[in-house]
């Protein structure tokens, strides 16, 4: 069990790193407290399996250090810092039984038997592997295999950290759900520190309770899910999160307020938009924080789409596309209408970052 | 709806039918053939029945030879396997000195097998050869030409060096399809050196060397050029393996049907061994 504190953490795979493009990591300040749920979200490429594996000891940081309880193991192995890892495609030894894999880390570090018997029958009830612990593990199905790589991982009661690298990806759709849920469950019972890296937002706002967002090798902003979702720091955040994700539209400062294509925008207060100097301009606005009305910015209706419980519409106003979520029953006006943004769920960006 | 049913083609397979009995069949059938008769000249051929084979199957001659090919391929088989993982294990996974250790390891495998025969009877050569003086300089009686003992250690030897590297590169290739995920997941768990290869390693490659050892089986079983090259199967009848003893009969003594019938049993003992080995070891894979 530790905080693990990451202090201008900067990975490069060039031997000799230049141009800010070498970089896969670059510098990354953070602070996981112990027993936490973090996720470290951003799309392919974005460096998070990078940072993973410089936690984890796999990769050590070419600048910065990382603290585990303020001990600097920027440099120690894996072994040394006690930590377990579910990797995306499941690894465990198939000549060995279901027992002998979870017993497998405990045996390597030459616990007394009765004690490894103990944790490995405790575990697989916890995972519910106890009826399959004596067959061989090379025949269960892949959600079983990605669960004893998890089990080999807590049955060690002093590791300090747990990792997933995408540990669903090869899960069928139906049991993701059900070996998501039970991760969450464990967490909550075993109070481990957990560090999941996925590209798929649901499973890290549903797993986490601090999303760590990342893109081109930067942290972008660390949050609880609500925190993402109502005040994106960075318009990427707001377009990846979110289902749709953001509308996020051009605009200019006229007349001491904002503009959209000539047409003020009233949900901005002109104080936010007084305090800026240049940069370039837009205004982020929630599909959801969209409404139609019969004043406000004139839009053509596009097409509809339907997504359950909510309609998505395609407006334009001036050839720009922004996206409207309709509640199921509600009317959705033809051809023509107005939209109002709601101006507690409107944010103004400059250069991509959030002006407070 | 019913199938249409065109049988023209079977055309199609003609030219492989073709291939395959020109190669094979018919070239077998001949030798069957030959093996229930007895020739004369004149292309004269009289029924002899199953006379060939028994004879065959109780001639001394014969079991001594077979014993002495078991000898061999058990002998080969005990170092090149073992011997092959080790190099492979040892040969880097990246870098410069990749392309450089498969070059130098195919390099054996490219040799013509009579050009390896020849090769290893000059550098073995006890007046002359560099292995052979060198040994005898350096205080071994060693003459592969009269010595029954040193012929088997040259013959060994020179199968060992033409042959190993097709088991390293086989281990080769199966040690680098073993995902890095497998070696982190090892490392985290606390594994040693020891238990990444009993428990991944070596599972991963039960079944390249399944082929290695088949492979190796089939092709040391069958040895004939390099050997009629090195030693003609002396000295005396030290080193007549089945195949030499076969080449006697046949081509020294012209005695086409026990010559026959030894094919045919030789042949039947190499499928018989292969079926049984890849079976043992697929019905292990099954559990």
């Amino acid at each position: 069990m530790a905080r693990i504190k990451l202090d201008g953490v900067k990975h490069s795979y060039a031997a000799d790193p230049k141009s800010p493009a070498d970089w896969a990591l670059k510098e990354v300040n953070l602070d996981c407290q112990d027993g936490g749920a973090y996720a470290l979200l951003g799309p392919s490429g974005c460096g998070k399996t990078t940072l993973l594996n410089l936690i984890s000891g796999l990769l050590t940081p070419t600048r910065g250090r990382i603290l585990f309880d303020d001990r600097d193991v920027s440099h120690a192995t894996p072994e040394d810092r006690n930590i377990a890892q579910v990797f995306q495609f499941p690894v465990i030894y198939d000549t060995m039984t279901v027992y002998d894999n979870l017993a497998f880390p405990l045996r390597n570090r030459r616990l007394p038997a009765p004690e490894i018997d103990r944790r490995v029958r405790d575990i697989a009830d916890m995972l519910d592997l106890g009826p399959s612990l004596m067959n061989r593990a090379s025949g269960l199905t892949a959600d079983g295999k990605q669960k004893i790589s998890l089990g080999r991982g807590l049955v060690r009661s002093d590791v300090n950290v747990i990792m997933f690298d995408e540990p669903l990806t090869v899960i069928d759709p139906h049991l993701k759900w059900v070996l998501r849920s039970k991760l969450k469950e464990l967490h909550h019972r075993v109070k481990r520190t957990m560090i999941y890296v996925t590209h798929d937002q649901t499973e890290a706002l549903t797993f986490a309770d601090q999303v760590v967002v990342m893109n081109n090798g930067e942290v972008v902003q660390i949050g609880t899910p609500i925190e993402l979702f109502d005040r994106p720091e960075h318009t990427f955040v707001g377009h990846f999160i979110g289902s749709p994700g953001m509308n996020v539209l051009p605009v200019t400062k006229e007349n001491g307020g904002i503009s959209f294509l000539g047409t003020p925008v009233e949900s901005i207060e002109n104080v936010r938009a007084e305090a800026l100097n240049g940069g370039r301009l837009e205004i982020g606005v929630r599909p959801e924080f969209v409404s139609f009305g019969t004043t406000g910015i004139p839009v053509e209706i596009g097409k509809v789409a339907d997504a359950g419980r909510f309609r998505i519409v395609e407006a334009r106003h001036k050839g720009q596309l922004l996206k409207v979520l309709v509640t199921e029953g509600d009317a959705i006006p033809s051809v023509t209408s107005h939209v109002r943004f709601d101006p507690t769920h409107t944010h103004l960006y400059s250069d991509g970052w959030l002006v407070k | 709806m019913n199938k249409q049913v065109n049988q023209k083609a079977w055309f199609l397979v003609l030219p492989v039918v073709i291939l395959v009995a020109f190669n094979a069949v018919i070239p077998l059938m001949t030798v069957v053939n030959y093996s229930v008769q007895e020739t004369f000249g004149d292309n004269v051929f009289t029924w002899a029945g199953v006379q060939w084979f028994e004879q065959v199957l109780n001639s001394p001659r014969f079991h001594d030879a077979l014993l002495r090919q078991m000898l061999f391929t058990g002998i080969i088989l005990a170092i090149e396997i073992p011997l092959g993982l080790i190099i492979a294990l040892a040969m880097p996974r990246k870098g410069f000195w990749v392309s450089v250790c498969l070059v130098l390891m195919a390099l054996p495998l490219l040799i013509p097998w009579n050009v390896v025969g020849a090769m290893w009877n000059i550098f073995a050569l006890p007046e002359i050869g560099l292995l052979g003086k060198g040994l005898n300089s350096l205080g071994f009686d060693y003459n592969y030409t009269r010595q029954p003992l040193t012929a088997w250690f040259t013959t060994v030897l020179m199968d060992v060096w033409h042959w190993t590297s097709l088991v390293v590169l086989l281990c080769y290739a199966g040690l680098v399809s073993i995902p890095d995920d497998y070696y982190r997941a090892a490392k985290i768990d606390g594994a040693s050196a020891w238990a990444v290869f009993r428990f991944i390693q070596l599972p991963k490659l039960k079944r390249v060397l399944t082929i290695a050892i088949l492979l190796r089986f089939m092709d040391s079983f069958m040895i004939y050029t390099e050997v009629k090259v090195l030693t003609g199967g002396g000295p005396g009848n030290a080193t007549t393996f089945l195949s030499i003893d076969l080449d006697k009969i046949a081509l020294g003594q012209f005695d086409l049907g026990p010559a026959g019938a030894m094919s045919l049993i030789y042949f039947l003992i190499i499928l018989l061994f292969s079926w049984l080995f890849y079976t043992l070891m697929m019905r292990n894979e099954a559990q």
